[in-house]
């Protein structure tokens, strides 16, 4: 479902992970007392790991997360936004079970059906100073798709 | 936000007539200066509310409105069952029973600024706040279940309080229909540490002073006298919450299509009450509302332990304690009519007028006490339900001062070292793990709750009786 995504880019952004694809890049944008987490890549799978550093993003400064454990991620949805909802939603699920932070992810998506891995470590509160944990990731401002510049973007506002 | 298109019922009315798919009007409760300030997503929020099966009366906004999912928050909404009415996990939000709690502690102002600093120093290590923080208490799968039924009345049995703090708290601490069963493993694990934390993001622990009486006789009846400190916390019902909200809300946007329900927003997913799914949510959300009721509960425990180490002569009794992220079964008058209805408060405070049966015999004279939270360094707020309340917005009132900026912006103008600094100048001493979460937090990232409070009292939804300032909060 293509929502109306009035606001900009708000605030952090970055260019997550190495790869063939440098347009690969993830922000925060604007959402009243929330943040909308926002990536691009090249695939959709790649969109979907810029969205989840976003998401990292929103907790701690991504580049202070190390790699350290993976966690592996399966789920299947009706629709790729419904997908993304799922892979946000598991890995909230895993941070706040696991009380981990994640630094690297890793998604492939085929027909329907996403396996991620999520390499993170504990949180460390004096290291990480997390600012606010994540509620869940929300259908508002939802959105995947390709532009018309050939990069797949993958989008929704998180509660906080 | 252009309001040319809104009719103007009163001074502080402003409705949206039903045109196109709304089965009824949407009405937002306002200053005009608050009406213009809002955002329009609030308004076209309101309308798509609007839309639902089975609404009654008219799709509500308060004071403190902003831009939700789905519902705006600060909405409100009652459905009729027997008129094919919804209850939304969307409208409920993930958040399920976060609330206020406020306690007295028979203490003046004075009697704490000497120990002000070790007390916010006690407090702050003894009740668990921010990210990663894990509770004391570690519930066990049959736990786990007892504490969804039980609610605080649970806690209070694990002696986590007096049986006084349950007849202080809505549904007397307990909320009826919850049913274990609905609630997901994933849903329970998530809670299995988190019992009796704070959380992050808006939620605290403030000590606080009465500053200003507005209502005397009111005041009196809930036992507050100016100069007096208080304590107020605000907190929801955790991960357990967040995971049902999050499982419920996909579940209801999948089967909408199913019970013939065209939902504007993914976000407003929705089932008829009279559904299978619509009776699983109610039955896993009160379960919620009782994690809320239990978890405020035992920090109330732990906020007694650390006063009674600093200040042995405190005695922290329960004013009251309100949900503001609810769906409740309550029986309102329409239109000369009494009809039994699901009340959704999204980001809005129940406020029962003088009298009703449901507020606790030594305050229903006076009105349901509504609890309005602020933000480090800025006034919170002691309503009381109006006369008028029910006839206006089904006995409904605003939760809080909203935000008026987003948290990344508010990182770009302060930093969480100069807003601490800031505000230990005025007295106002912080706690908080987080500095960046402080600078997220930071008072002037907030709209004047005061411009809110007073619309709510001139838009008859409830009445001032006081307002608190901050002398030491806990920030999660």
């Amino acid at each position: 479902m293509a929502s109306d995504v009035r606001a900009g880019a708000d605030g952090e952004r970055g260019a997550g992970g190495a790869g063939p694809d440098n347009a690969r890049r993830w922000e925060h944008f604007q959402h009243g007392a929330d943040i909308g987490v926002r990536g691009f890549a090249g695939t959709e799978g790649g969109a979907f790991e810029q969205a989840a550093i976003a998401l990292t993003a929103v907790l701690t400064d991504p580049a202070r997360a190390r790699a350290e454990q993976a966690v592996e991620i399966d789920c299947e949805a009706p629709d790729h936004e419904l997908l993304l909802v799922d892979w946000l939603n598991a890995l909230v699920y895993e941070m706040a079970t696991r009380h981990m932070v994640f630094a690297r992810f890793a998604v492939d998506i085929r027909n329907g059906a996403l396996h991620g891995t999520a390499w993170g470590e504990p949180l460390d509160v004096a290291r990480h100073e997390p600012a606010v944990e994540v509620k869940g990731a929300t259908y508002t401002a939802l959105q995947v798709g390709r532009r018309a510049d050939g990069l797949w973007l993958a989008q929704c506002v998180v509660d906080v | 936000m252009d309001i040319t298109g809104l009719h103007r019922r009163a001074e502080y009315e402003w409705e949206i007539p039903a045109t196109g798919a709304m089965r009824v009007p949407a009405v937002i409760y306002a200053s005009e200066r608050l009406v213009q300030a809002m955002d329009a997503k609030v308004f076209e929020q309101a309308v798509n509310v609007a839309t639902l099966p089975g609404i009654v009366g008219a799709s509500y906004a308060m004071p403190d409105a902003h831009w939700g999912y789905g519902f705006p928050i600060g909405g409100v909404a009652a459905f009729d069952p027997d008129a094919g009415g919804v209850v939304s996990a969307g409208g409920v939000g993930f958040d399920i029973s976060c609330g206020v709690r406020t306690l007295h502690t028979g203490l003046t102002r004075q009697d704490v600024e000497g120990v002000k600093h070790a007390l916010a120093d006690g407090l702050f290590h003894h009740i668990p706040a921010g990210v990663g923080s894990t509770g004391h208490v570690h519930l066990t799968p049959k736990d786990m279940d007892e504490m969804l039924v039980g609610g605080a009345r649970w806690a209070v049995e694990q002696g986590f309080g007096t049986l006084d703090d349950l007849a202080r708290t809505e549904e007397l601490g307990q909320m009826a229909g919850a049913d274990p069963e609905q609630v997901s493993d994933k849903a329970k694990k998530r809670q299995q540490d988190e019992m009796g934390t704070l959380g992050s993001g808006n939620h605290y622990l403030e000590v606080q002073q009465v500053a200003e009486i507005f209502l005397p006789e009111v005041a009196d009846a809930f036992g507050l006298h100016q100069g007096d400190a208080v304590v107020s916390i605000h907190c929801g019902s955790r991960g357990l919450g967040h995971q049902i909200g999050t499982e419920f809300l996909r579940e209801m946007a999948i089967s909408a299509a199913r019970y013939g329900i065209a939902l504007p927003d993914r976000e407003l997913a929705c089932a008829p009450i009279n559904s299978p799914i619509g009776q699983a949510y109610l039955g896993a959300m009160r379960a919620g509302i009782n994690c809320a009721l239990a978890n405020r509960q035992i920090i109330t425990h732990l906020t007694r332990e650390a006063f009674a180490r600093v200040l042995p002569r405190a005695r922290l009794e329960l004013l009251y304690d309100v949900s503001h992220n609810t769906c409740k079964v309550e029986e309102h008058v329409v239109e000369g009519r009494p009809r039994r209805l699901f009340v959704h408060r999204k980001g809005a405070t129940r406020a029962f007028g003088p009298g009703h049966p449901d507020i606790p015999p030594a305050l229903r004279g006076a009105g349901q006490p509504v609890l309005i939270g602020g933000s480090m360094g800025t006034a919170s707020y002691v309503l009381a339900g109006a006369d008028t309340s029910e006839a206006h917005s089904f006995s409904s009132a605003c939760h809080g001062a909203g935000r008026a900026m987003s948290r990344h912006a508010a990182t770009r103008q302060w930093r969480g070292r100069s807003v601490v600094d800031e505000l230990a100048h005025r007295g106002i001493l912080i706690r908080s793990r987080s500095m960046r979460g402080v600078a997220e937090e930071a008072p002037g990232a907030y709209k004047d709750v005061g411009e809110v409070v007073d619309a709510a009292e001139r838009g008859g939804l409830a009445r001032k009786v006081a307002r608190l300032e901050p002398m030491a909060c806990v920030k999660g």
